[in-house]
């Protein structure tokens, strides 16, 4: 038997062995936590910083006692950044609403309707799934270019509309509704329509909420459809444009500005984020890729 | 057709038209484009069907240097981020207070646009007349010399483009794995506790194995994303990737359909295909050795 | 092993900080004899498996202190008690086949204890002879029945010979039909293992058939310890007596006065030493004689005939539950066609409790009086 000077050992070392494992495990995160954090850090510090100031340090400073606004207002008269801004808000809204138009009867008839082929058509929509988007944009782009749509905002939303990952996790959603609602529905004379819009829809909200979030992200961050379809000014979302900015924007190097304009990109989404934090990672766990 | 099916379809057919028009169509186009020689896109004719194209692809510099940045940019990304990911969603998991903002902010990555932070870790990692950049001061700290990531030597340029990529990639991951985490029932630990098990043993003996699907999950999907890397790309170097020599094959095919030696819808179809087969290839060998290490 | 708790206690902090914080164990002190069968047993949400946690270490006390033999065992982290404990829901290792999982816990054995892997498989065989699993040695958990499943449970609990083993609810996830042949078996089990046992149930049928004693808990506090028998026959107060026996004793809002227990009017019993005040009156169903003088007139319901037995659903104004069931032999004769039904009652079988406290008032019953 154990005497009970060794318990008191197995103990204190249980102990001991406890509270450093703890301060390993937060020492690693916070040092993640630095690496992701510091980023949006710089990029905010140097967006209050002034130009002058910022191109005389050469060993830059890690905070600034004179912020600036200046640059902000330079990153919206110097480049068009409005504009950029305007031309995504516009793509991202009619895309994700197009989205939404096509994606909710189509996972309707796949959920709740019977035809003939259903299974069929539901397998080759879902093997679709597996195309990359790299081997289809060929033509698509040669298919824009050719119907006289680059440099429009047909050309830029229609192609980015569908994603058959969408239906899919709508109409999975959407067969979870019992079936004996829609038979009481069918018995008090409801259309297939309105039981979709008052039944199927407000029960299927959260779902519905987090795809729409997914696309926003997706919309407001596609970069290789525009860059290929757009080369007017005129018609650049933010990540062409800060591509622009980059290469072209506000002359010599004033990164002070390019900065500002930066902040004013990602804030948006930010804001999205923490408001709907929970929604968007749930969405994202349940098979959500990037991009 | 009776009337119930006719209807049916007419829910469907605003899908099947986006579809058939940008996901059908250009998949069978591409085929018919990566084997026809001497496209004209102008005049929209060719000379013959052959595998020229291809050929051409495989024996273009540019390509060669693309694939084989892409593949240093796997073979280091996916298994590094994996493990990074997997090793701060076990710690993430242990911990209680301040649990929610560390995931808060682990995410946050996965919210912001590519291109705009890509610039914020050009700036930091740049050397210019003016500054020698955040890192190269850290570096000079340490006693080292410093190093320009953006314009500078290849292994240098290669190390920023693989940090980047981990960043960018890391949220998605940590995400999966901590909810894959949270999915294996207490009991298990329990018993195992109750059974004197080592905290080492208990990850290798029963977190592991029990996680092991959505670990294989990430894999693949990490190889199928870090193959098509292009944006972070972009945001590090710029648009001319050819001439910073870190293209990749996105990049390449991007590059031949478009821009400055765009024109050529053709080869960027062969070399389309090219990733695609690779991809697949890979994809295929990732799903047999995860059925043989995925028992049950 | 004897395993005595003393003044064991566990307190859970509030959900919110405004809540009060939830005492799940409170005040716990009874020992348990070395070999025994214990059941733990309450409704659910009374702490049992609070305290079967505490024993086995993956909880540790707020206050109080838990011994094994002479060892307190109290702070120790539960790998170093040496306790096997079966889950619930089994927590078998899906991705281990039966044999690893029941060599698991010996594969963590170190220094002097550390086992060959020939030994180890021959223990694996002896453990999973004794549980008769040793024909599915190389199964995953997933290909094995319920039954089958919870055998390599106890195969695994047991493997590396703890000093108590601990069982969770071990018969919920079963099967009536196999819930009975379950607990024989896990009696069976203990007996040839003679390892002390506590299990956690919240079935009183399964703890009464198995036990050596039972514990009966509510919200936290020890009601009453004993073996299954007595602790049926001789409730400490009105939650226990209610608790044990299929079907459930009758309650009757009645009263003493006078020497005489009565219920409405009617004067049931004479209960000499008890002094005038207003009680709850317990009777079990197999307390109820027919009679037809006897005192307790109820209104006749219906008859269920169970073959050995009849079952007689009456009703009556003083009871709590809309319906009487008494238990009366299959050779008595009802008249259906009749109203009402009269009996009269066995006094070792009726229990009386204070109104306020609901605790048992010991009475010296003599012949109930007649009409």
């Amino acid at each position: 038997m154990i005497k009970q000077t060794e318990f008191e050992k197995i103990e204190k070392s249980a102990k001991v062995r406890g509270t450093a494992t703890k301060v390993v495990v937060y020492t690693l995160l916070t040092i993640w936590a630095i690496v992701v954090l510091f980023p949006f850090y710089w990029m905010l510090l140097t967006s209050v910083k002034d130009y002058g100031a910022y191109n005389a340090e050469y060993i830059p400073k890690f905070f600034t006692l004179s912020p600036t606004v200046q640059n902000y207002t330079d990153a919206f008269t110097a480049v068009p950044l409005a504009k950029y801004f305007y031309n995504t808000v516009i793509y991202t809204v009619v895309t994700t609403a197009l989205m939404l138009v096509v994606t909710i009867p189509a996972a309707f008839a796949f959920a709740r309707l019977n035809f003939k082929g259903k299974n069929l058509v539901f397998t080759l929509f879902l093997s679709l799934m597996m195309i990359p988007n790299e081997l289809v944009i060929i033509t698509n782009f040669v298919t824009i270019t050719n119907l006289d749509l680059r440099n429009t905002f047909s050309g830029l939303i229609l192609p980015s509309v569908m994603s058959v990952f969408y239906i899919y996790l709508l109409k999975e959603n959407f067969a979870q509704i019992p079936d004996q609602l829609y038979y009481a529905a069918k018995v008090d004379g409801t259309s297939d329509l309105k039981y979709l819009f008052k039944v199927m829809l407000p029960i299927c909200k959260p779902t519905i909420i987090t795809i729409t979030i997914l696309k926003v992200i997706e919309c407001w961050n596609s970069y290789v459809w525009p860059r290929l379809i757009t080369d007017d000014a005129a018609y650049y979302l933010v990540s062409n444009g800060i591509q622009e900015i980059r290469e072209n924007g506000f002359g010599r190097e004033n990164i002070p500005a390019m900065m500002a304009a930066v902040v004013v990109i990602s804030v948006p989404l930010i804001v999205l984020f923490l408001l709907f934090r929970n929604k968007i990672m749930e969405g994202v766990a349940r098979g959500g890729t990037k991009g | 057709m009776d009337k119930k099916s006719y209807k049916a379809w007419l829910y469907l057919l605003p899908a099947i038209l986006f579809l058939g028009v940008f996901l059908v169509y250009p998949l069978i186009d591409v085929f018919i484009y990566s084997f026809e020689e001497g496209y004209n896109s102008a005049s929209q004719t060719c000379f013959g069907v052959g595998l020229y194209n291809y050929s051409y692809v495989l024996h273009d510099p540019y390509f060669l240097q693309a694939l084989q940045n892409t593949f240093i940019l796997v073979i280091i990304t996916v298994p590094l981020s994996t493990g990074i990911a997997l090793l701060i969603s076990v710690g993430l998991s242990s911990i209680k207070p301040l649990r929610n903002l560390y995931q808060t902010v682990y995410f946050l990555p996965y919210v912001t646009n590519t291109l705009a932070v890509g610039l914020v870790f050009m700036i930091l990692f740049k050397k210019t007349a003016y500054s020698d950049g955040l890192v190269n001061l850290l570096i000079n700290f340490f006693g080292g010399s410093s190093v320009d990531f953006i314009d500078g030597p290849y292994w240098a340029k290669m190390f920023v483009l693989c940090f980047y990529t981990i960043w960018v990639v890391m949220p998605f991951k940590i995400l999966i794995l901590t909810s894959a985490l949270a999915s294996v029932k207490q009991d298990y630990y329990n018993a195992a506790r109750v059974d004197g098990t080592s905290k080492f043993r208990i990850f290798t003996r029963i977190t592991l194995p029990l996680i092991s699907p959505t670990v294989f999950y990430l894999v693949i999907t990490g190889f199928i994303g870090a193959f098509k890397a292009y944006s972070d790309v972009v945001a590090l170097f710029g648009t001319d990737l050819n001439a910073a020599g870190m293209n990749t094959i996105v990049g390449y095919i991007y590059d031949m359909l478009y821009g400055n030696s765009g024109g050529y819808p053709s080869y960027a179809s062969a070399a389309a295909i090219i990733l695609f087969t690779i991809v697949l290839t890979i994809t295929c060998i990732n799903l047999t050795v995860s059925k043989k290490h995925v028992h049950y | 092993m004897k395993v005595v708790l003393q003044n064991l206690t566990k307190k859970f902090p509030g959900r919110k900080k405004a809540d009060a914080e939830v005492i799940a164990v409170n005040d716990f002190t009874f020992e348990i004899p070395d070999g025994e069968l214990i059941g733990l047993l309450g409704p659910s949400g009374c702490g049992k498996s609070t305290a079967l946690n505490l024993i086995s270490g993956l909880l540790m006390p707020t206050s109080g202190k838990i011994y094994f033999g002479a060892d307190d065992v109290t702070d120790l982290p539960p790998e170093n008690r040496g306790v096997g404990l079966v889950f619930q829901n089994y927590a078998l290792y899906p991705h281990l086949t039966v044999k690893q999982n029941i060599i698991f816990p010996l594969q963590n054995l170190k220094g002097k204890d550390k086992l060959s892997k020939d030994e180890m498989s021959e223990k694996a065989y002896e453990i999973a002879k004794l549980v008769q699993i040793d024909e599915l040695m190389d199964r995953k958990p997933s290909e094995l029945s319920g039954g089958q499943q919870q055998r390599v449970a106890i195969a695994r609990a047991l493997v590396k010979m703890p000093r108590v083993l601990l069982l969770d609810e071990p018969l919920s996830n079963l099967d009536a039909r196999l819930r009975l042949q379950t607990r024989e078996e896990i009696k069976r089990i203990q007996q040839e293992t003679k390892i002390t046992t506590i299990f956690v149930t919240h079935d009183q049928e399964e703890a009464m058939s198995i036990s050596d004693r039972i514990v009966v808990m509510q919200s936290g506090v020890i009601q009453q310890i004993g073996k299954p028998q007595d602790v049926y026959d001789d409730p400490v107060n009105l939650f226990v007596a209610k608790f044990l026996g299929t079907p459930p004793i009758n309650v009757f809002v009645g009263k003493v006065k006078d020497g005489g227990l009565y219920i409405g009017d009617d004067c049931i019993l004479d209960v000499a030493d008890v002094s005038d005040r207003e009680v709850y009156i317990g009777i079990r169903p197999e307390g109820f004689i027919l009679r037809e003088d006897g005192p307790l007139c109820c209104t006749l319901g219906g008859l269920e005939v169970m073959g050995r037995d009849i079952s007689v659903v009456s009703s009556h104004p003083g009871c709590q539950a809309p319906t009487i069931r008494s238990i009366i032999s299959a050779e008595n004769k009802v008249d259906l066609a009749s109203k009402t039904v009269r009996f009269a009652v066995k006094p070792n079988k009726v229990f009386i409790f204070d109104k306020e406290t609901e605790a048992r008032i010991p009475f010296s019953a003599e012949d109930a009086r007649h009409g």
